[in-house]
């Protein structure tokens, strides 16, 4: 049984000049130990569509769905309450702007200890134990004098190690990353991507992997799912998409790689999809 | 033929006083760095955060004096220090910003941020600003109706290219890229990339290109220079530095870039197969 399934996903949201739908149709399936990647550049509605199956879409979003399941449990009628025990616990999320997303008037240690209070509910020794251990298990030189710094005092970096140091804090079975390395440095970038994918084999966690950097599937994803402008484009097993790539989107968007420049001039989406649509 | 640009031993310190609890120290941003361009020609300059490639940045435009080294703008030995900088020798060199959704003033129309720079170091009268400032928008492919318009009416890849046309107002020598594409998707990145080649050919323009995407410098750099924590660990052709680097970092840095071929890919699938049958 797949461990998070959603079908016919649609998020709609009202503006003055009517309704806006940022994800139309989608339906994605991941399985228990899989990593999952969604492509799709700013506006695809990759981040959206991950956010309504969090549940942590603002109220002016219409989010609908034909069916939205997580581990056996039905999303889509869940009491607010309900849910929140599952967000952060089971099913957690890494954002984008590792520095933006931490709380900075307090320290990053009373942030994890935060939710190892209300999800697990483990005394002040416990959860500063366990504190020190993530900290350790995502690299964090020196845990127990870092606990106490505020987030402004660390890089960015070590800001994301703290993001995902939250994440996993309690073994959740789904890890939702949202281009987790977008803001670092290519350095930093292959540490975070090879904590992450040790983490997810270590714990056999489904991962779900969002990112417009093609070089960042090709070194995780196990499969691929192409977004652009709310709509799913192509899913496929890794290898074949790059190999064989079968929606015009899709090879538009390899042929705009640069590394892959044949010419003087890089091939630009709009030419090779408009071509292709005609 | 002399360069456009030419840095020899280029010195930054920065001075942090002390305070009640703290011993002043100096942090040495940039220790002694030399590369010089050719007209039309273009420089990469690689490194990760805090390497003091922003740091050169600035020195080159002009906006921040050197602590040592001399700096040539054709030929010209500069020292901001002196303030004898004349308004020819400023509009020679122009910089693009990494983040257009931060370098563009939203309460100016964009017609008003292109004559700018007109008005504060020419004396073009207000006609012929407008001309121009009409002519460069074409240039970047934009339309004479966005003259009229705020910078929060246009998407990432085409505030770039406002930035971009900006810059060319005063019709530079050299252009500074501080990282131009690294905010933009693949897609735009591409186009905009295809943009500054475009200008480049056209107006024979010579560019420092500051990136840490090495795929976008091998497509963009005729000369590449890694630094790391100041120093210039690496400076060659590009061929000869991405065919066959020397140094540690270099290669650390190759090693670290996500590749999207499929041989990669094949061997990745294969290593992870292999440690799950194992486990």
């Amino acid at each position: 049984m797949a461990l998070l399934e959603i079908e016919n996903l649609a998020v709609e949201f009202q503006t003055s000049t009517g309704p806006f739908r940022a994800v139309d149709g989608v339906s994605l399936k991941v399985d228990a130990g899989e990593v999952l990647a969604i492509v799709g550049e700013s506006g695809s509605g990759k981040s959206v569509s991950m956010l309504a199956a969090m549940g942590l879409l603002p109220w002016t979003a219409k989010v609908t769905a034909d069916k939205m399941v997580f581990d056996g449990r039905n999303l889509l009628g869940m009491s607010a309450s309900e849910r929140r025990k599952i967000i952060g616990k089971d099913m957690s999320m890494i954002f984008q702007e590792p520095i933006a997303s931490l709380n900075p008037c307090f320290t990053v240690g009373f942030q994890i200890e935060e939710v190892l209070r209300i999800h697990l509910g483990l005394d002040k020794a416990a959860r500063r134990k366990r504190a020190i251990e993530l900290f350790e298990a995502v690299g964090i030189p020196n845990p127990a004098e870092r606990l106490g710094h505020f987030p402004h005092q660390m890089s960015g970096g070590q800001c994301q190690r703290v993001m995902i140091a939250i994440a996993i804090a309690c073994n959740p079975k789904l890890l939702i990353a949202d281009e987790p390395t977008t803001a670092l440095d290519v350095t930093i970038q292959k540490q975070i991507l090879d904590l992450l994918m040790r983490l997810q084999t270590e714990h056999r966690m489904g991962l779900i992997m969002i990112t417009h950097n093609m070089g960042v599937v090709a070194e995780t994803a196990d499969r691929v799912i192409v977004q652009y402008k709310g709509r799913k484009m192509e899913e496929a097993d890794v290898l074949s998409l790059f190999e064989s790539p079968k929606s015009d989107y899709t090879r538009a968007l390899l042929a705009a790689l640069p590394e892959n420049a044949t010419g003087d001039r890089l091939p630009t989406i709009g030419e090779i999809f408009k071509g292709a649509a005609q | 033929m002399t360069p456009v640009l030419e840095a020899k031993n280029i010195v930054r310190n920065y001075y942090l006083p002390g305070g009640l609890f703290k011993k002043e120290r100096t942090v040495h941003a940039v220790k002694g760095v030399s590369f010089k361009v050719e007209q039309g020609k273009t420089l990469a300059i690689v490194g990760e955060s805090g390497c003091g490639k922003s740091t050169l940045a600035r020195i080159v435009t002009m906006i921040d004096p050197a602590s040592g080294g001399d700096l040539f703008i054709d030929g010209k030995k500069i020292d901001i220090a002196a303030g004898d900088l004349t308004p020819e020798i400023r509009r020679k060199v122009q910089i693009v910003f990494q983040n257009p959704y931060g370098s563009l003033n939203p309460r100016k129309k964009i017609g008003d941020i292109l004559m700018e720079p007109l008005i504060i170091n020419t004396d073009t009268a207000a006609a012929e600003r407008r001309e121009l400032a009409m002519a460069m928008l074409k240039k970047v492919g934009l339309q004479e109706i966005h003259f009229n318009r705020y910078p929060h009416m246009f998407s990432g890849g085409q505030r770039q290219r406002i930035a971009i046309a900006r810059a060319l107002m005063l019709k530079p020598r050299l252009l500074v890229l501080d990282e131009p594409v690294s905010a933009l998707d693949l897609s735009v990145q591409a186009q905009v990339l295809n943009l500054l080649a475009d200008l480049q050919d056209e107006l024979n323009l010579t560019y420092v290109f500051i990136s840490h995407d090495l795929s976008v410098v091998r497509y963009m750099a005729d000369d590449v220079m890694v630094m790391y924590f100041g120093e210039a660990v690496e400076y060659g052709a590009r061929d000869q530095v991405f065919n066959d680097p020397q140094h540690s970092y270099t290669k650390t840095l190759f090693a670290a870039t996500p590749r999207a071929d499929v041989d990669t890919i094949k061997a990745r699938l294969a290593r992870k197969s292999a440690t799950l049958a194992a486990s």
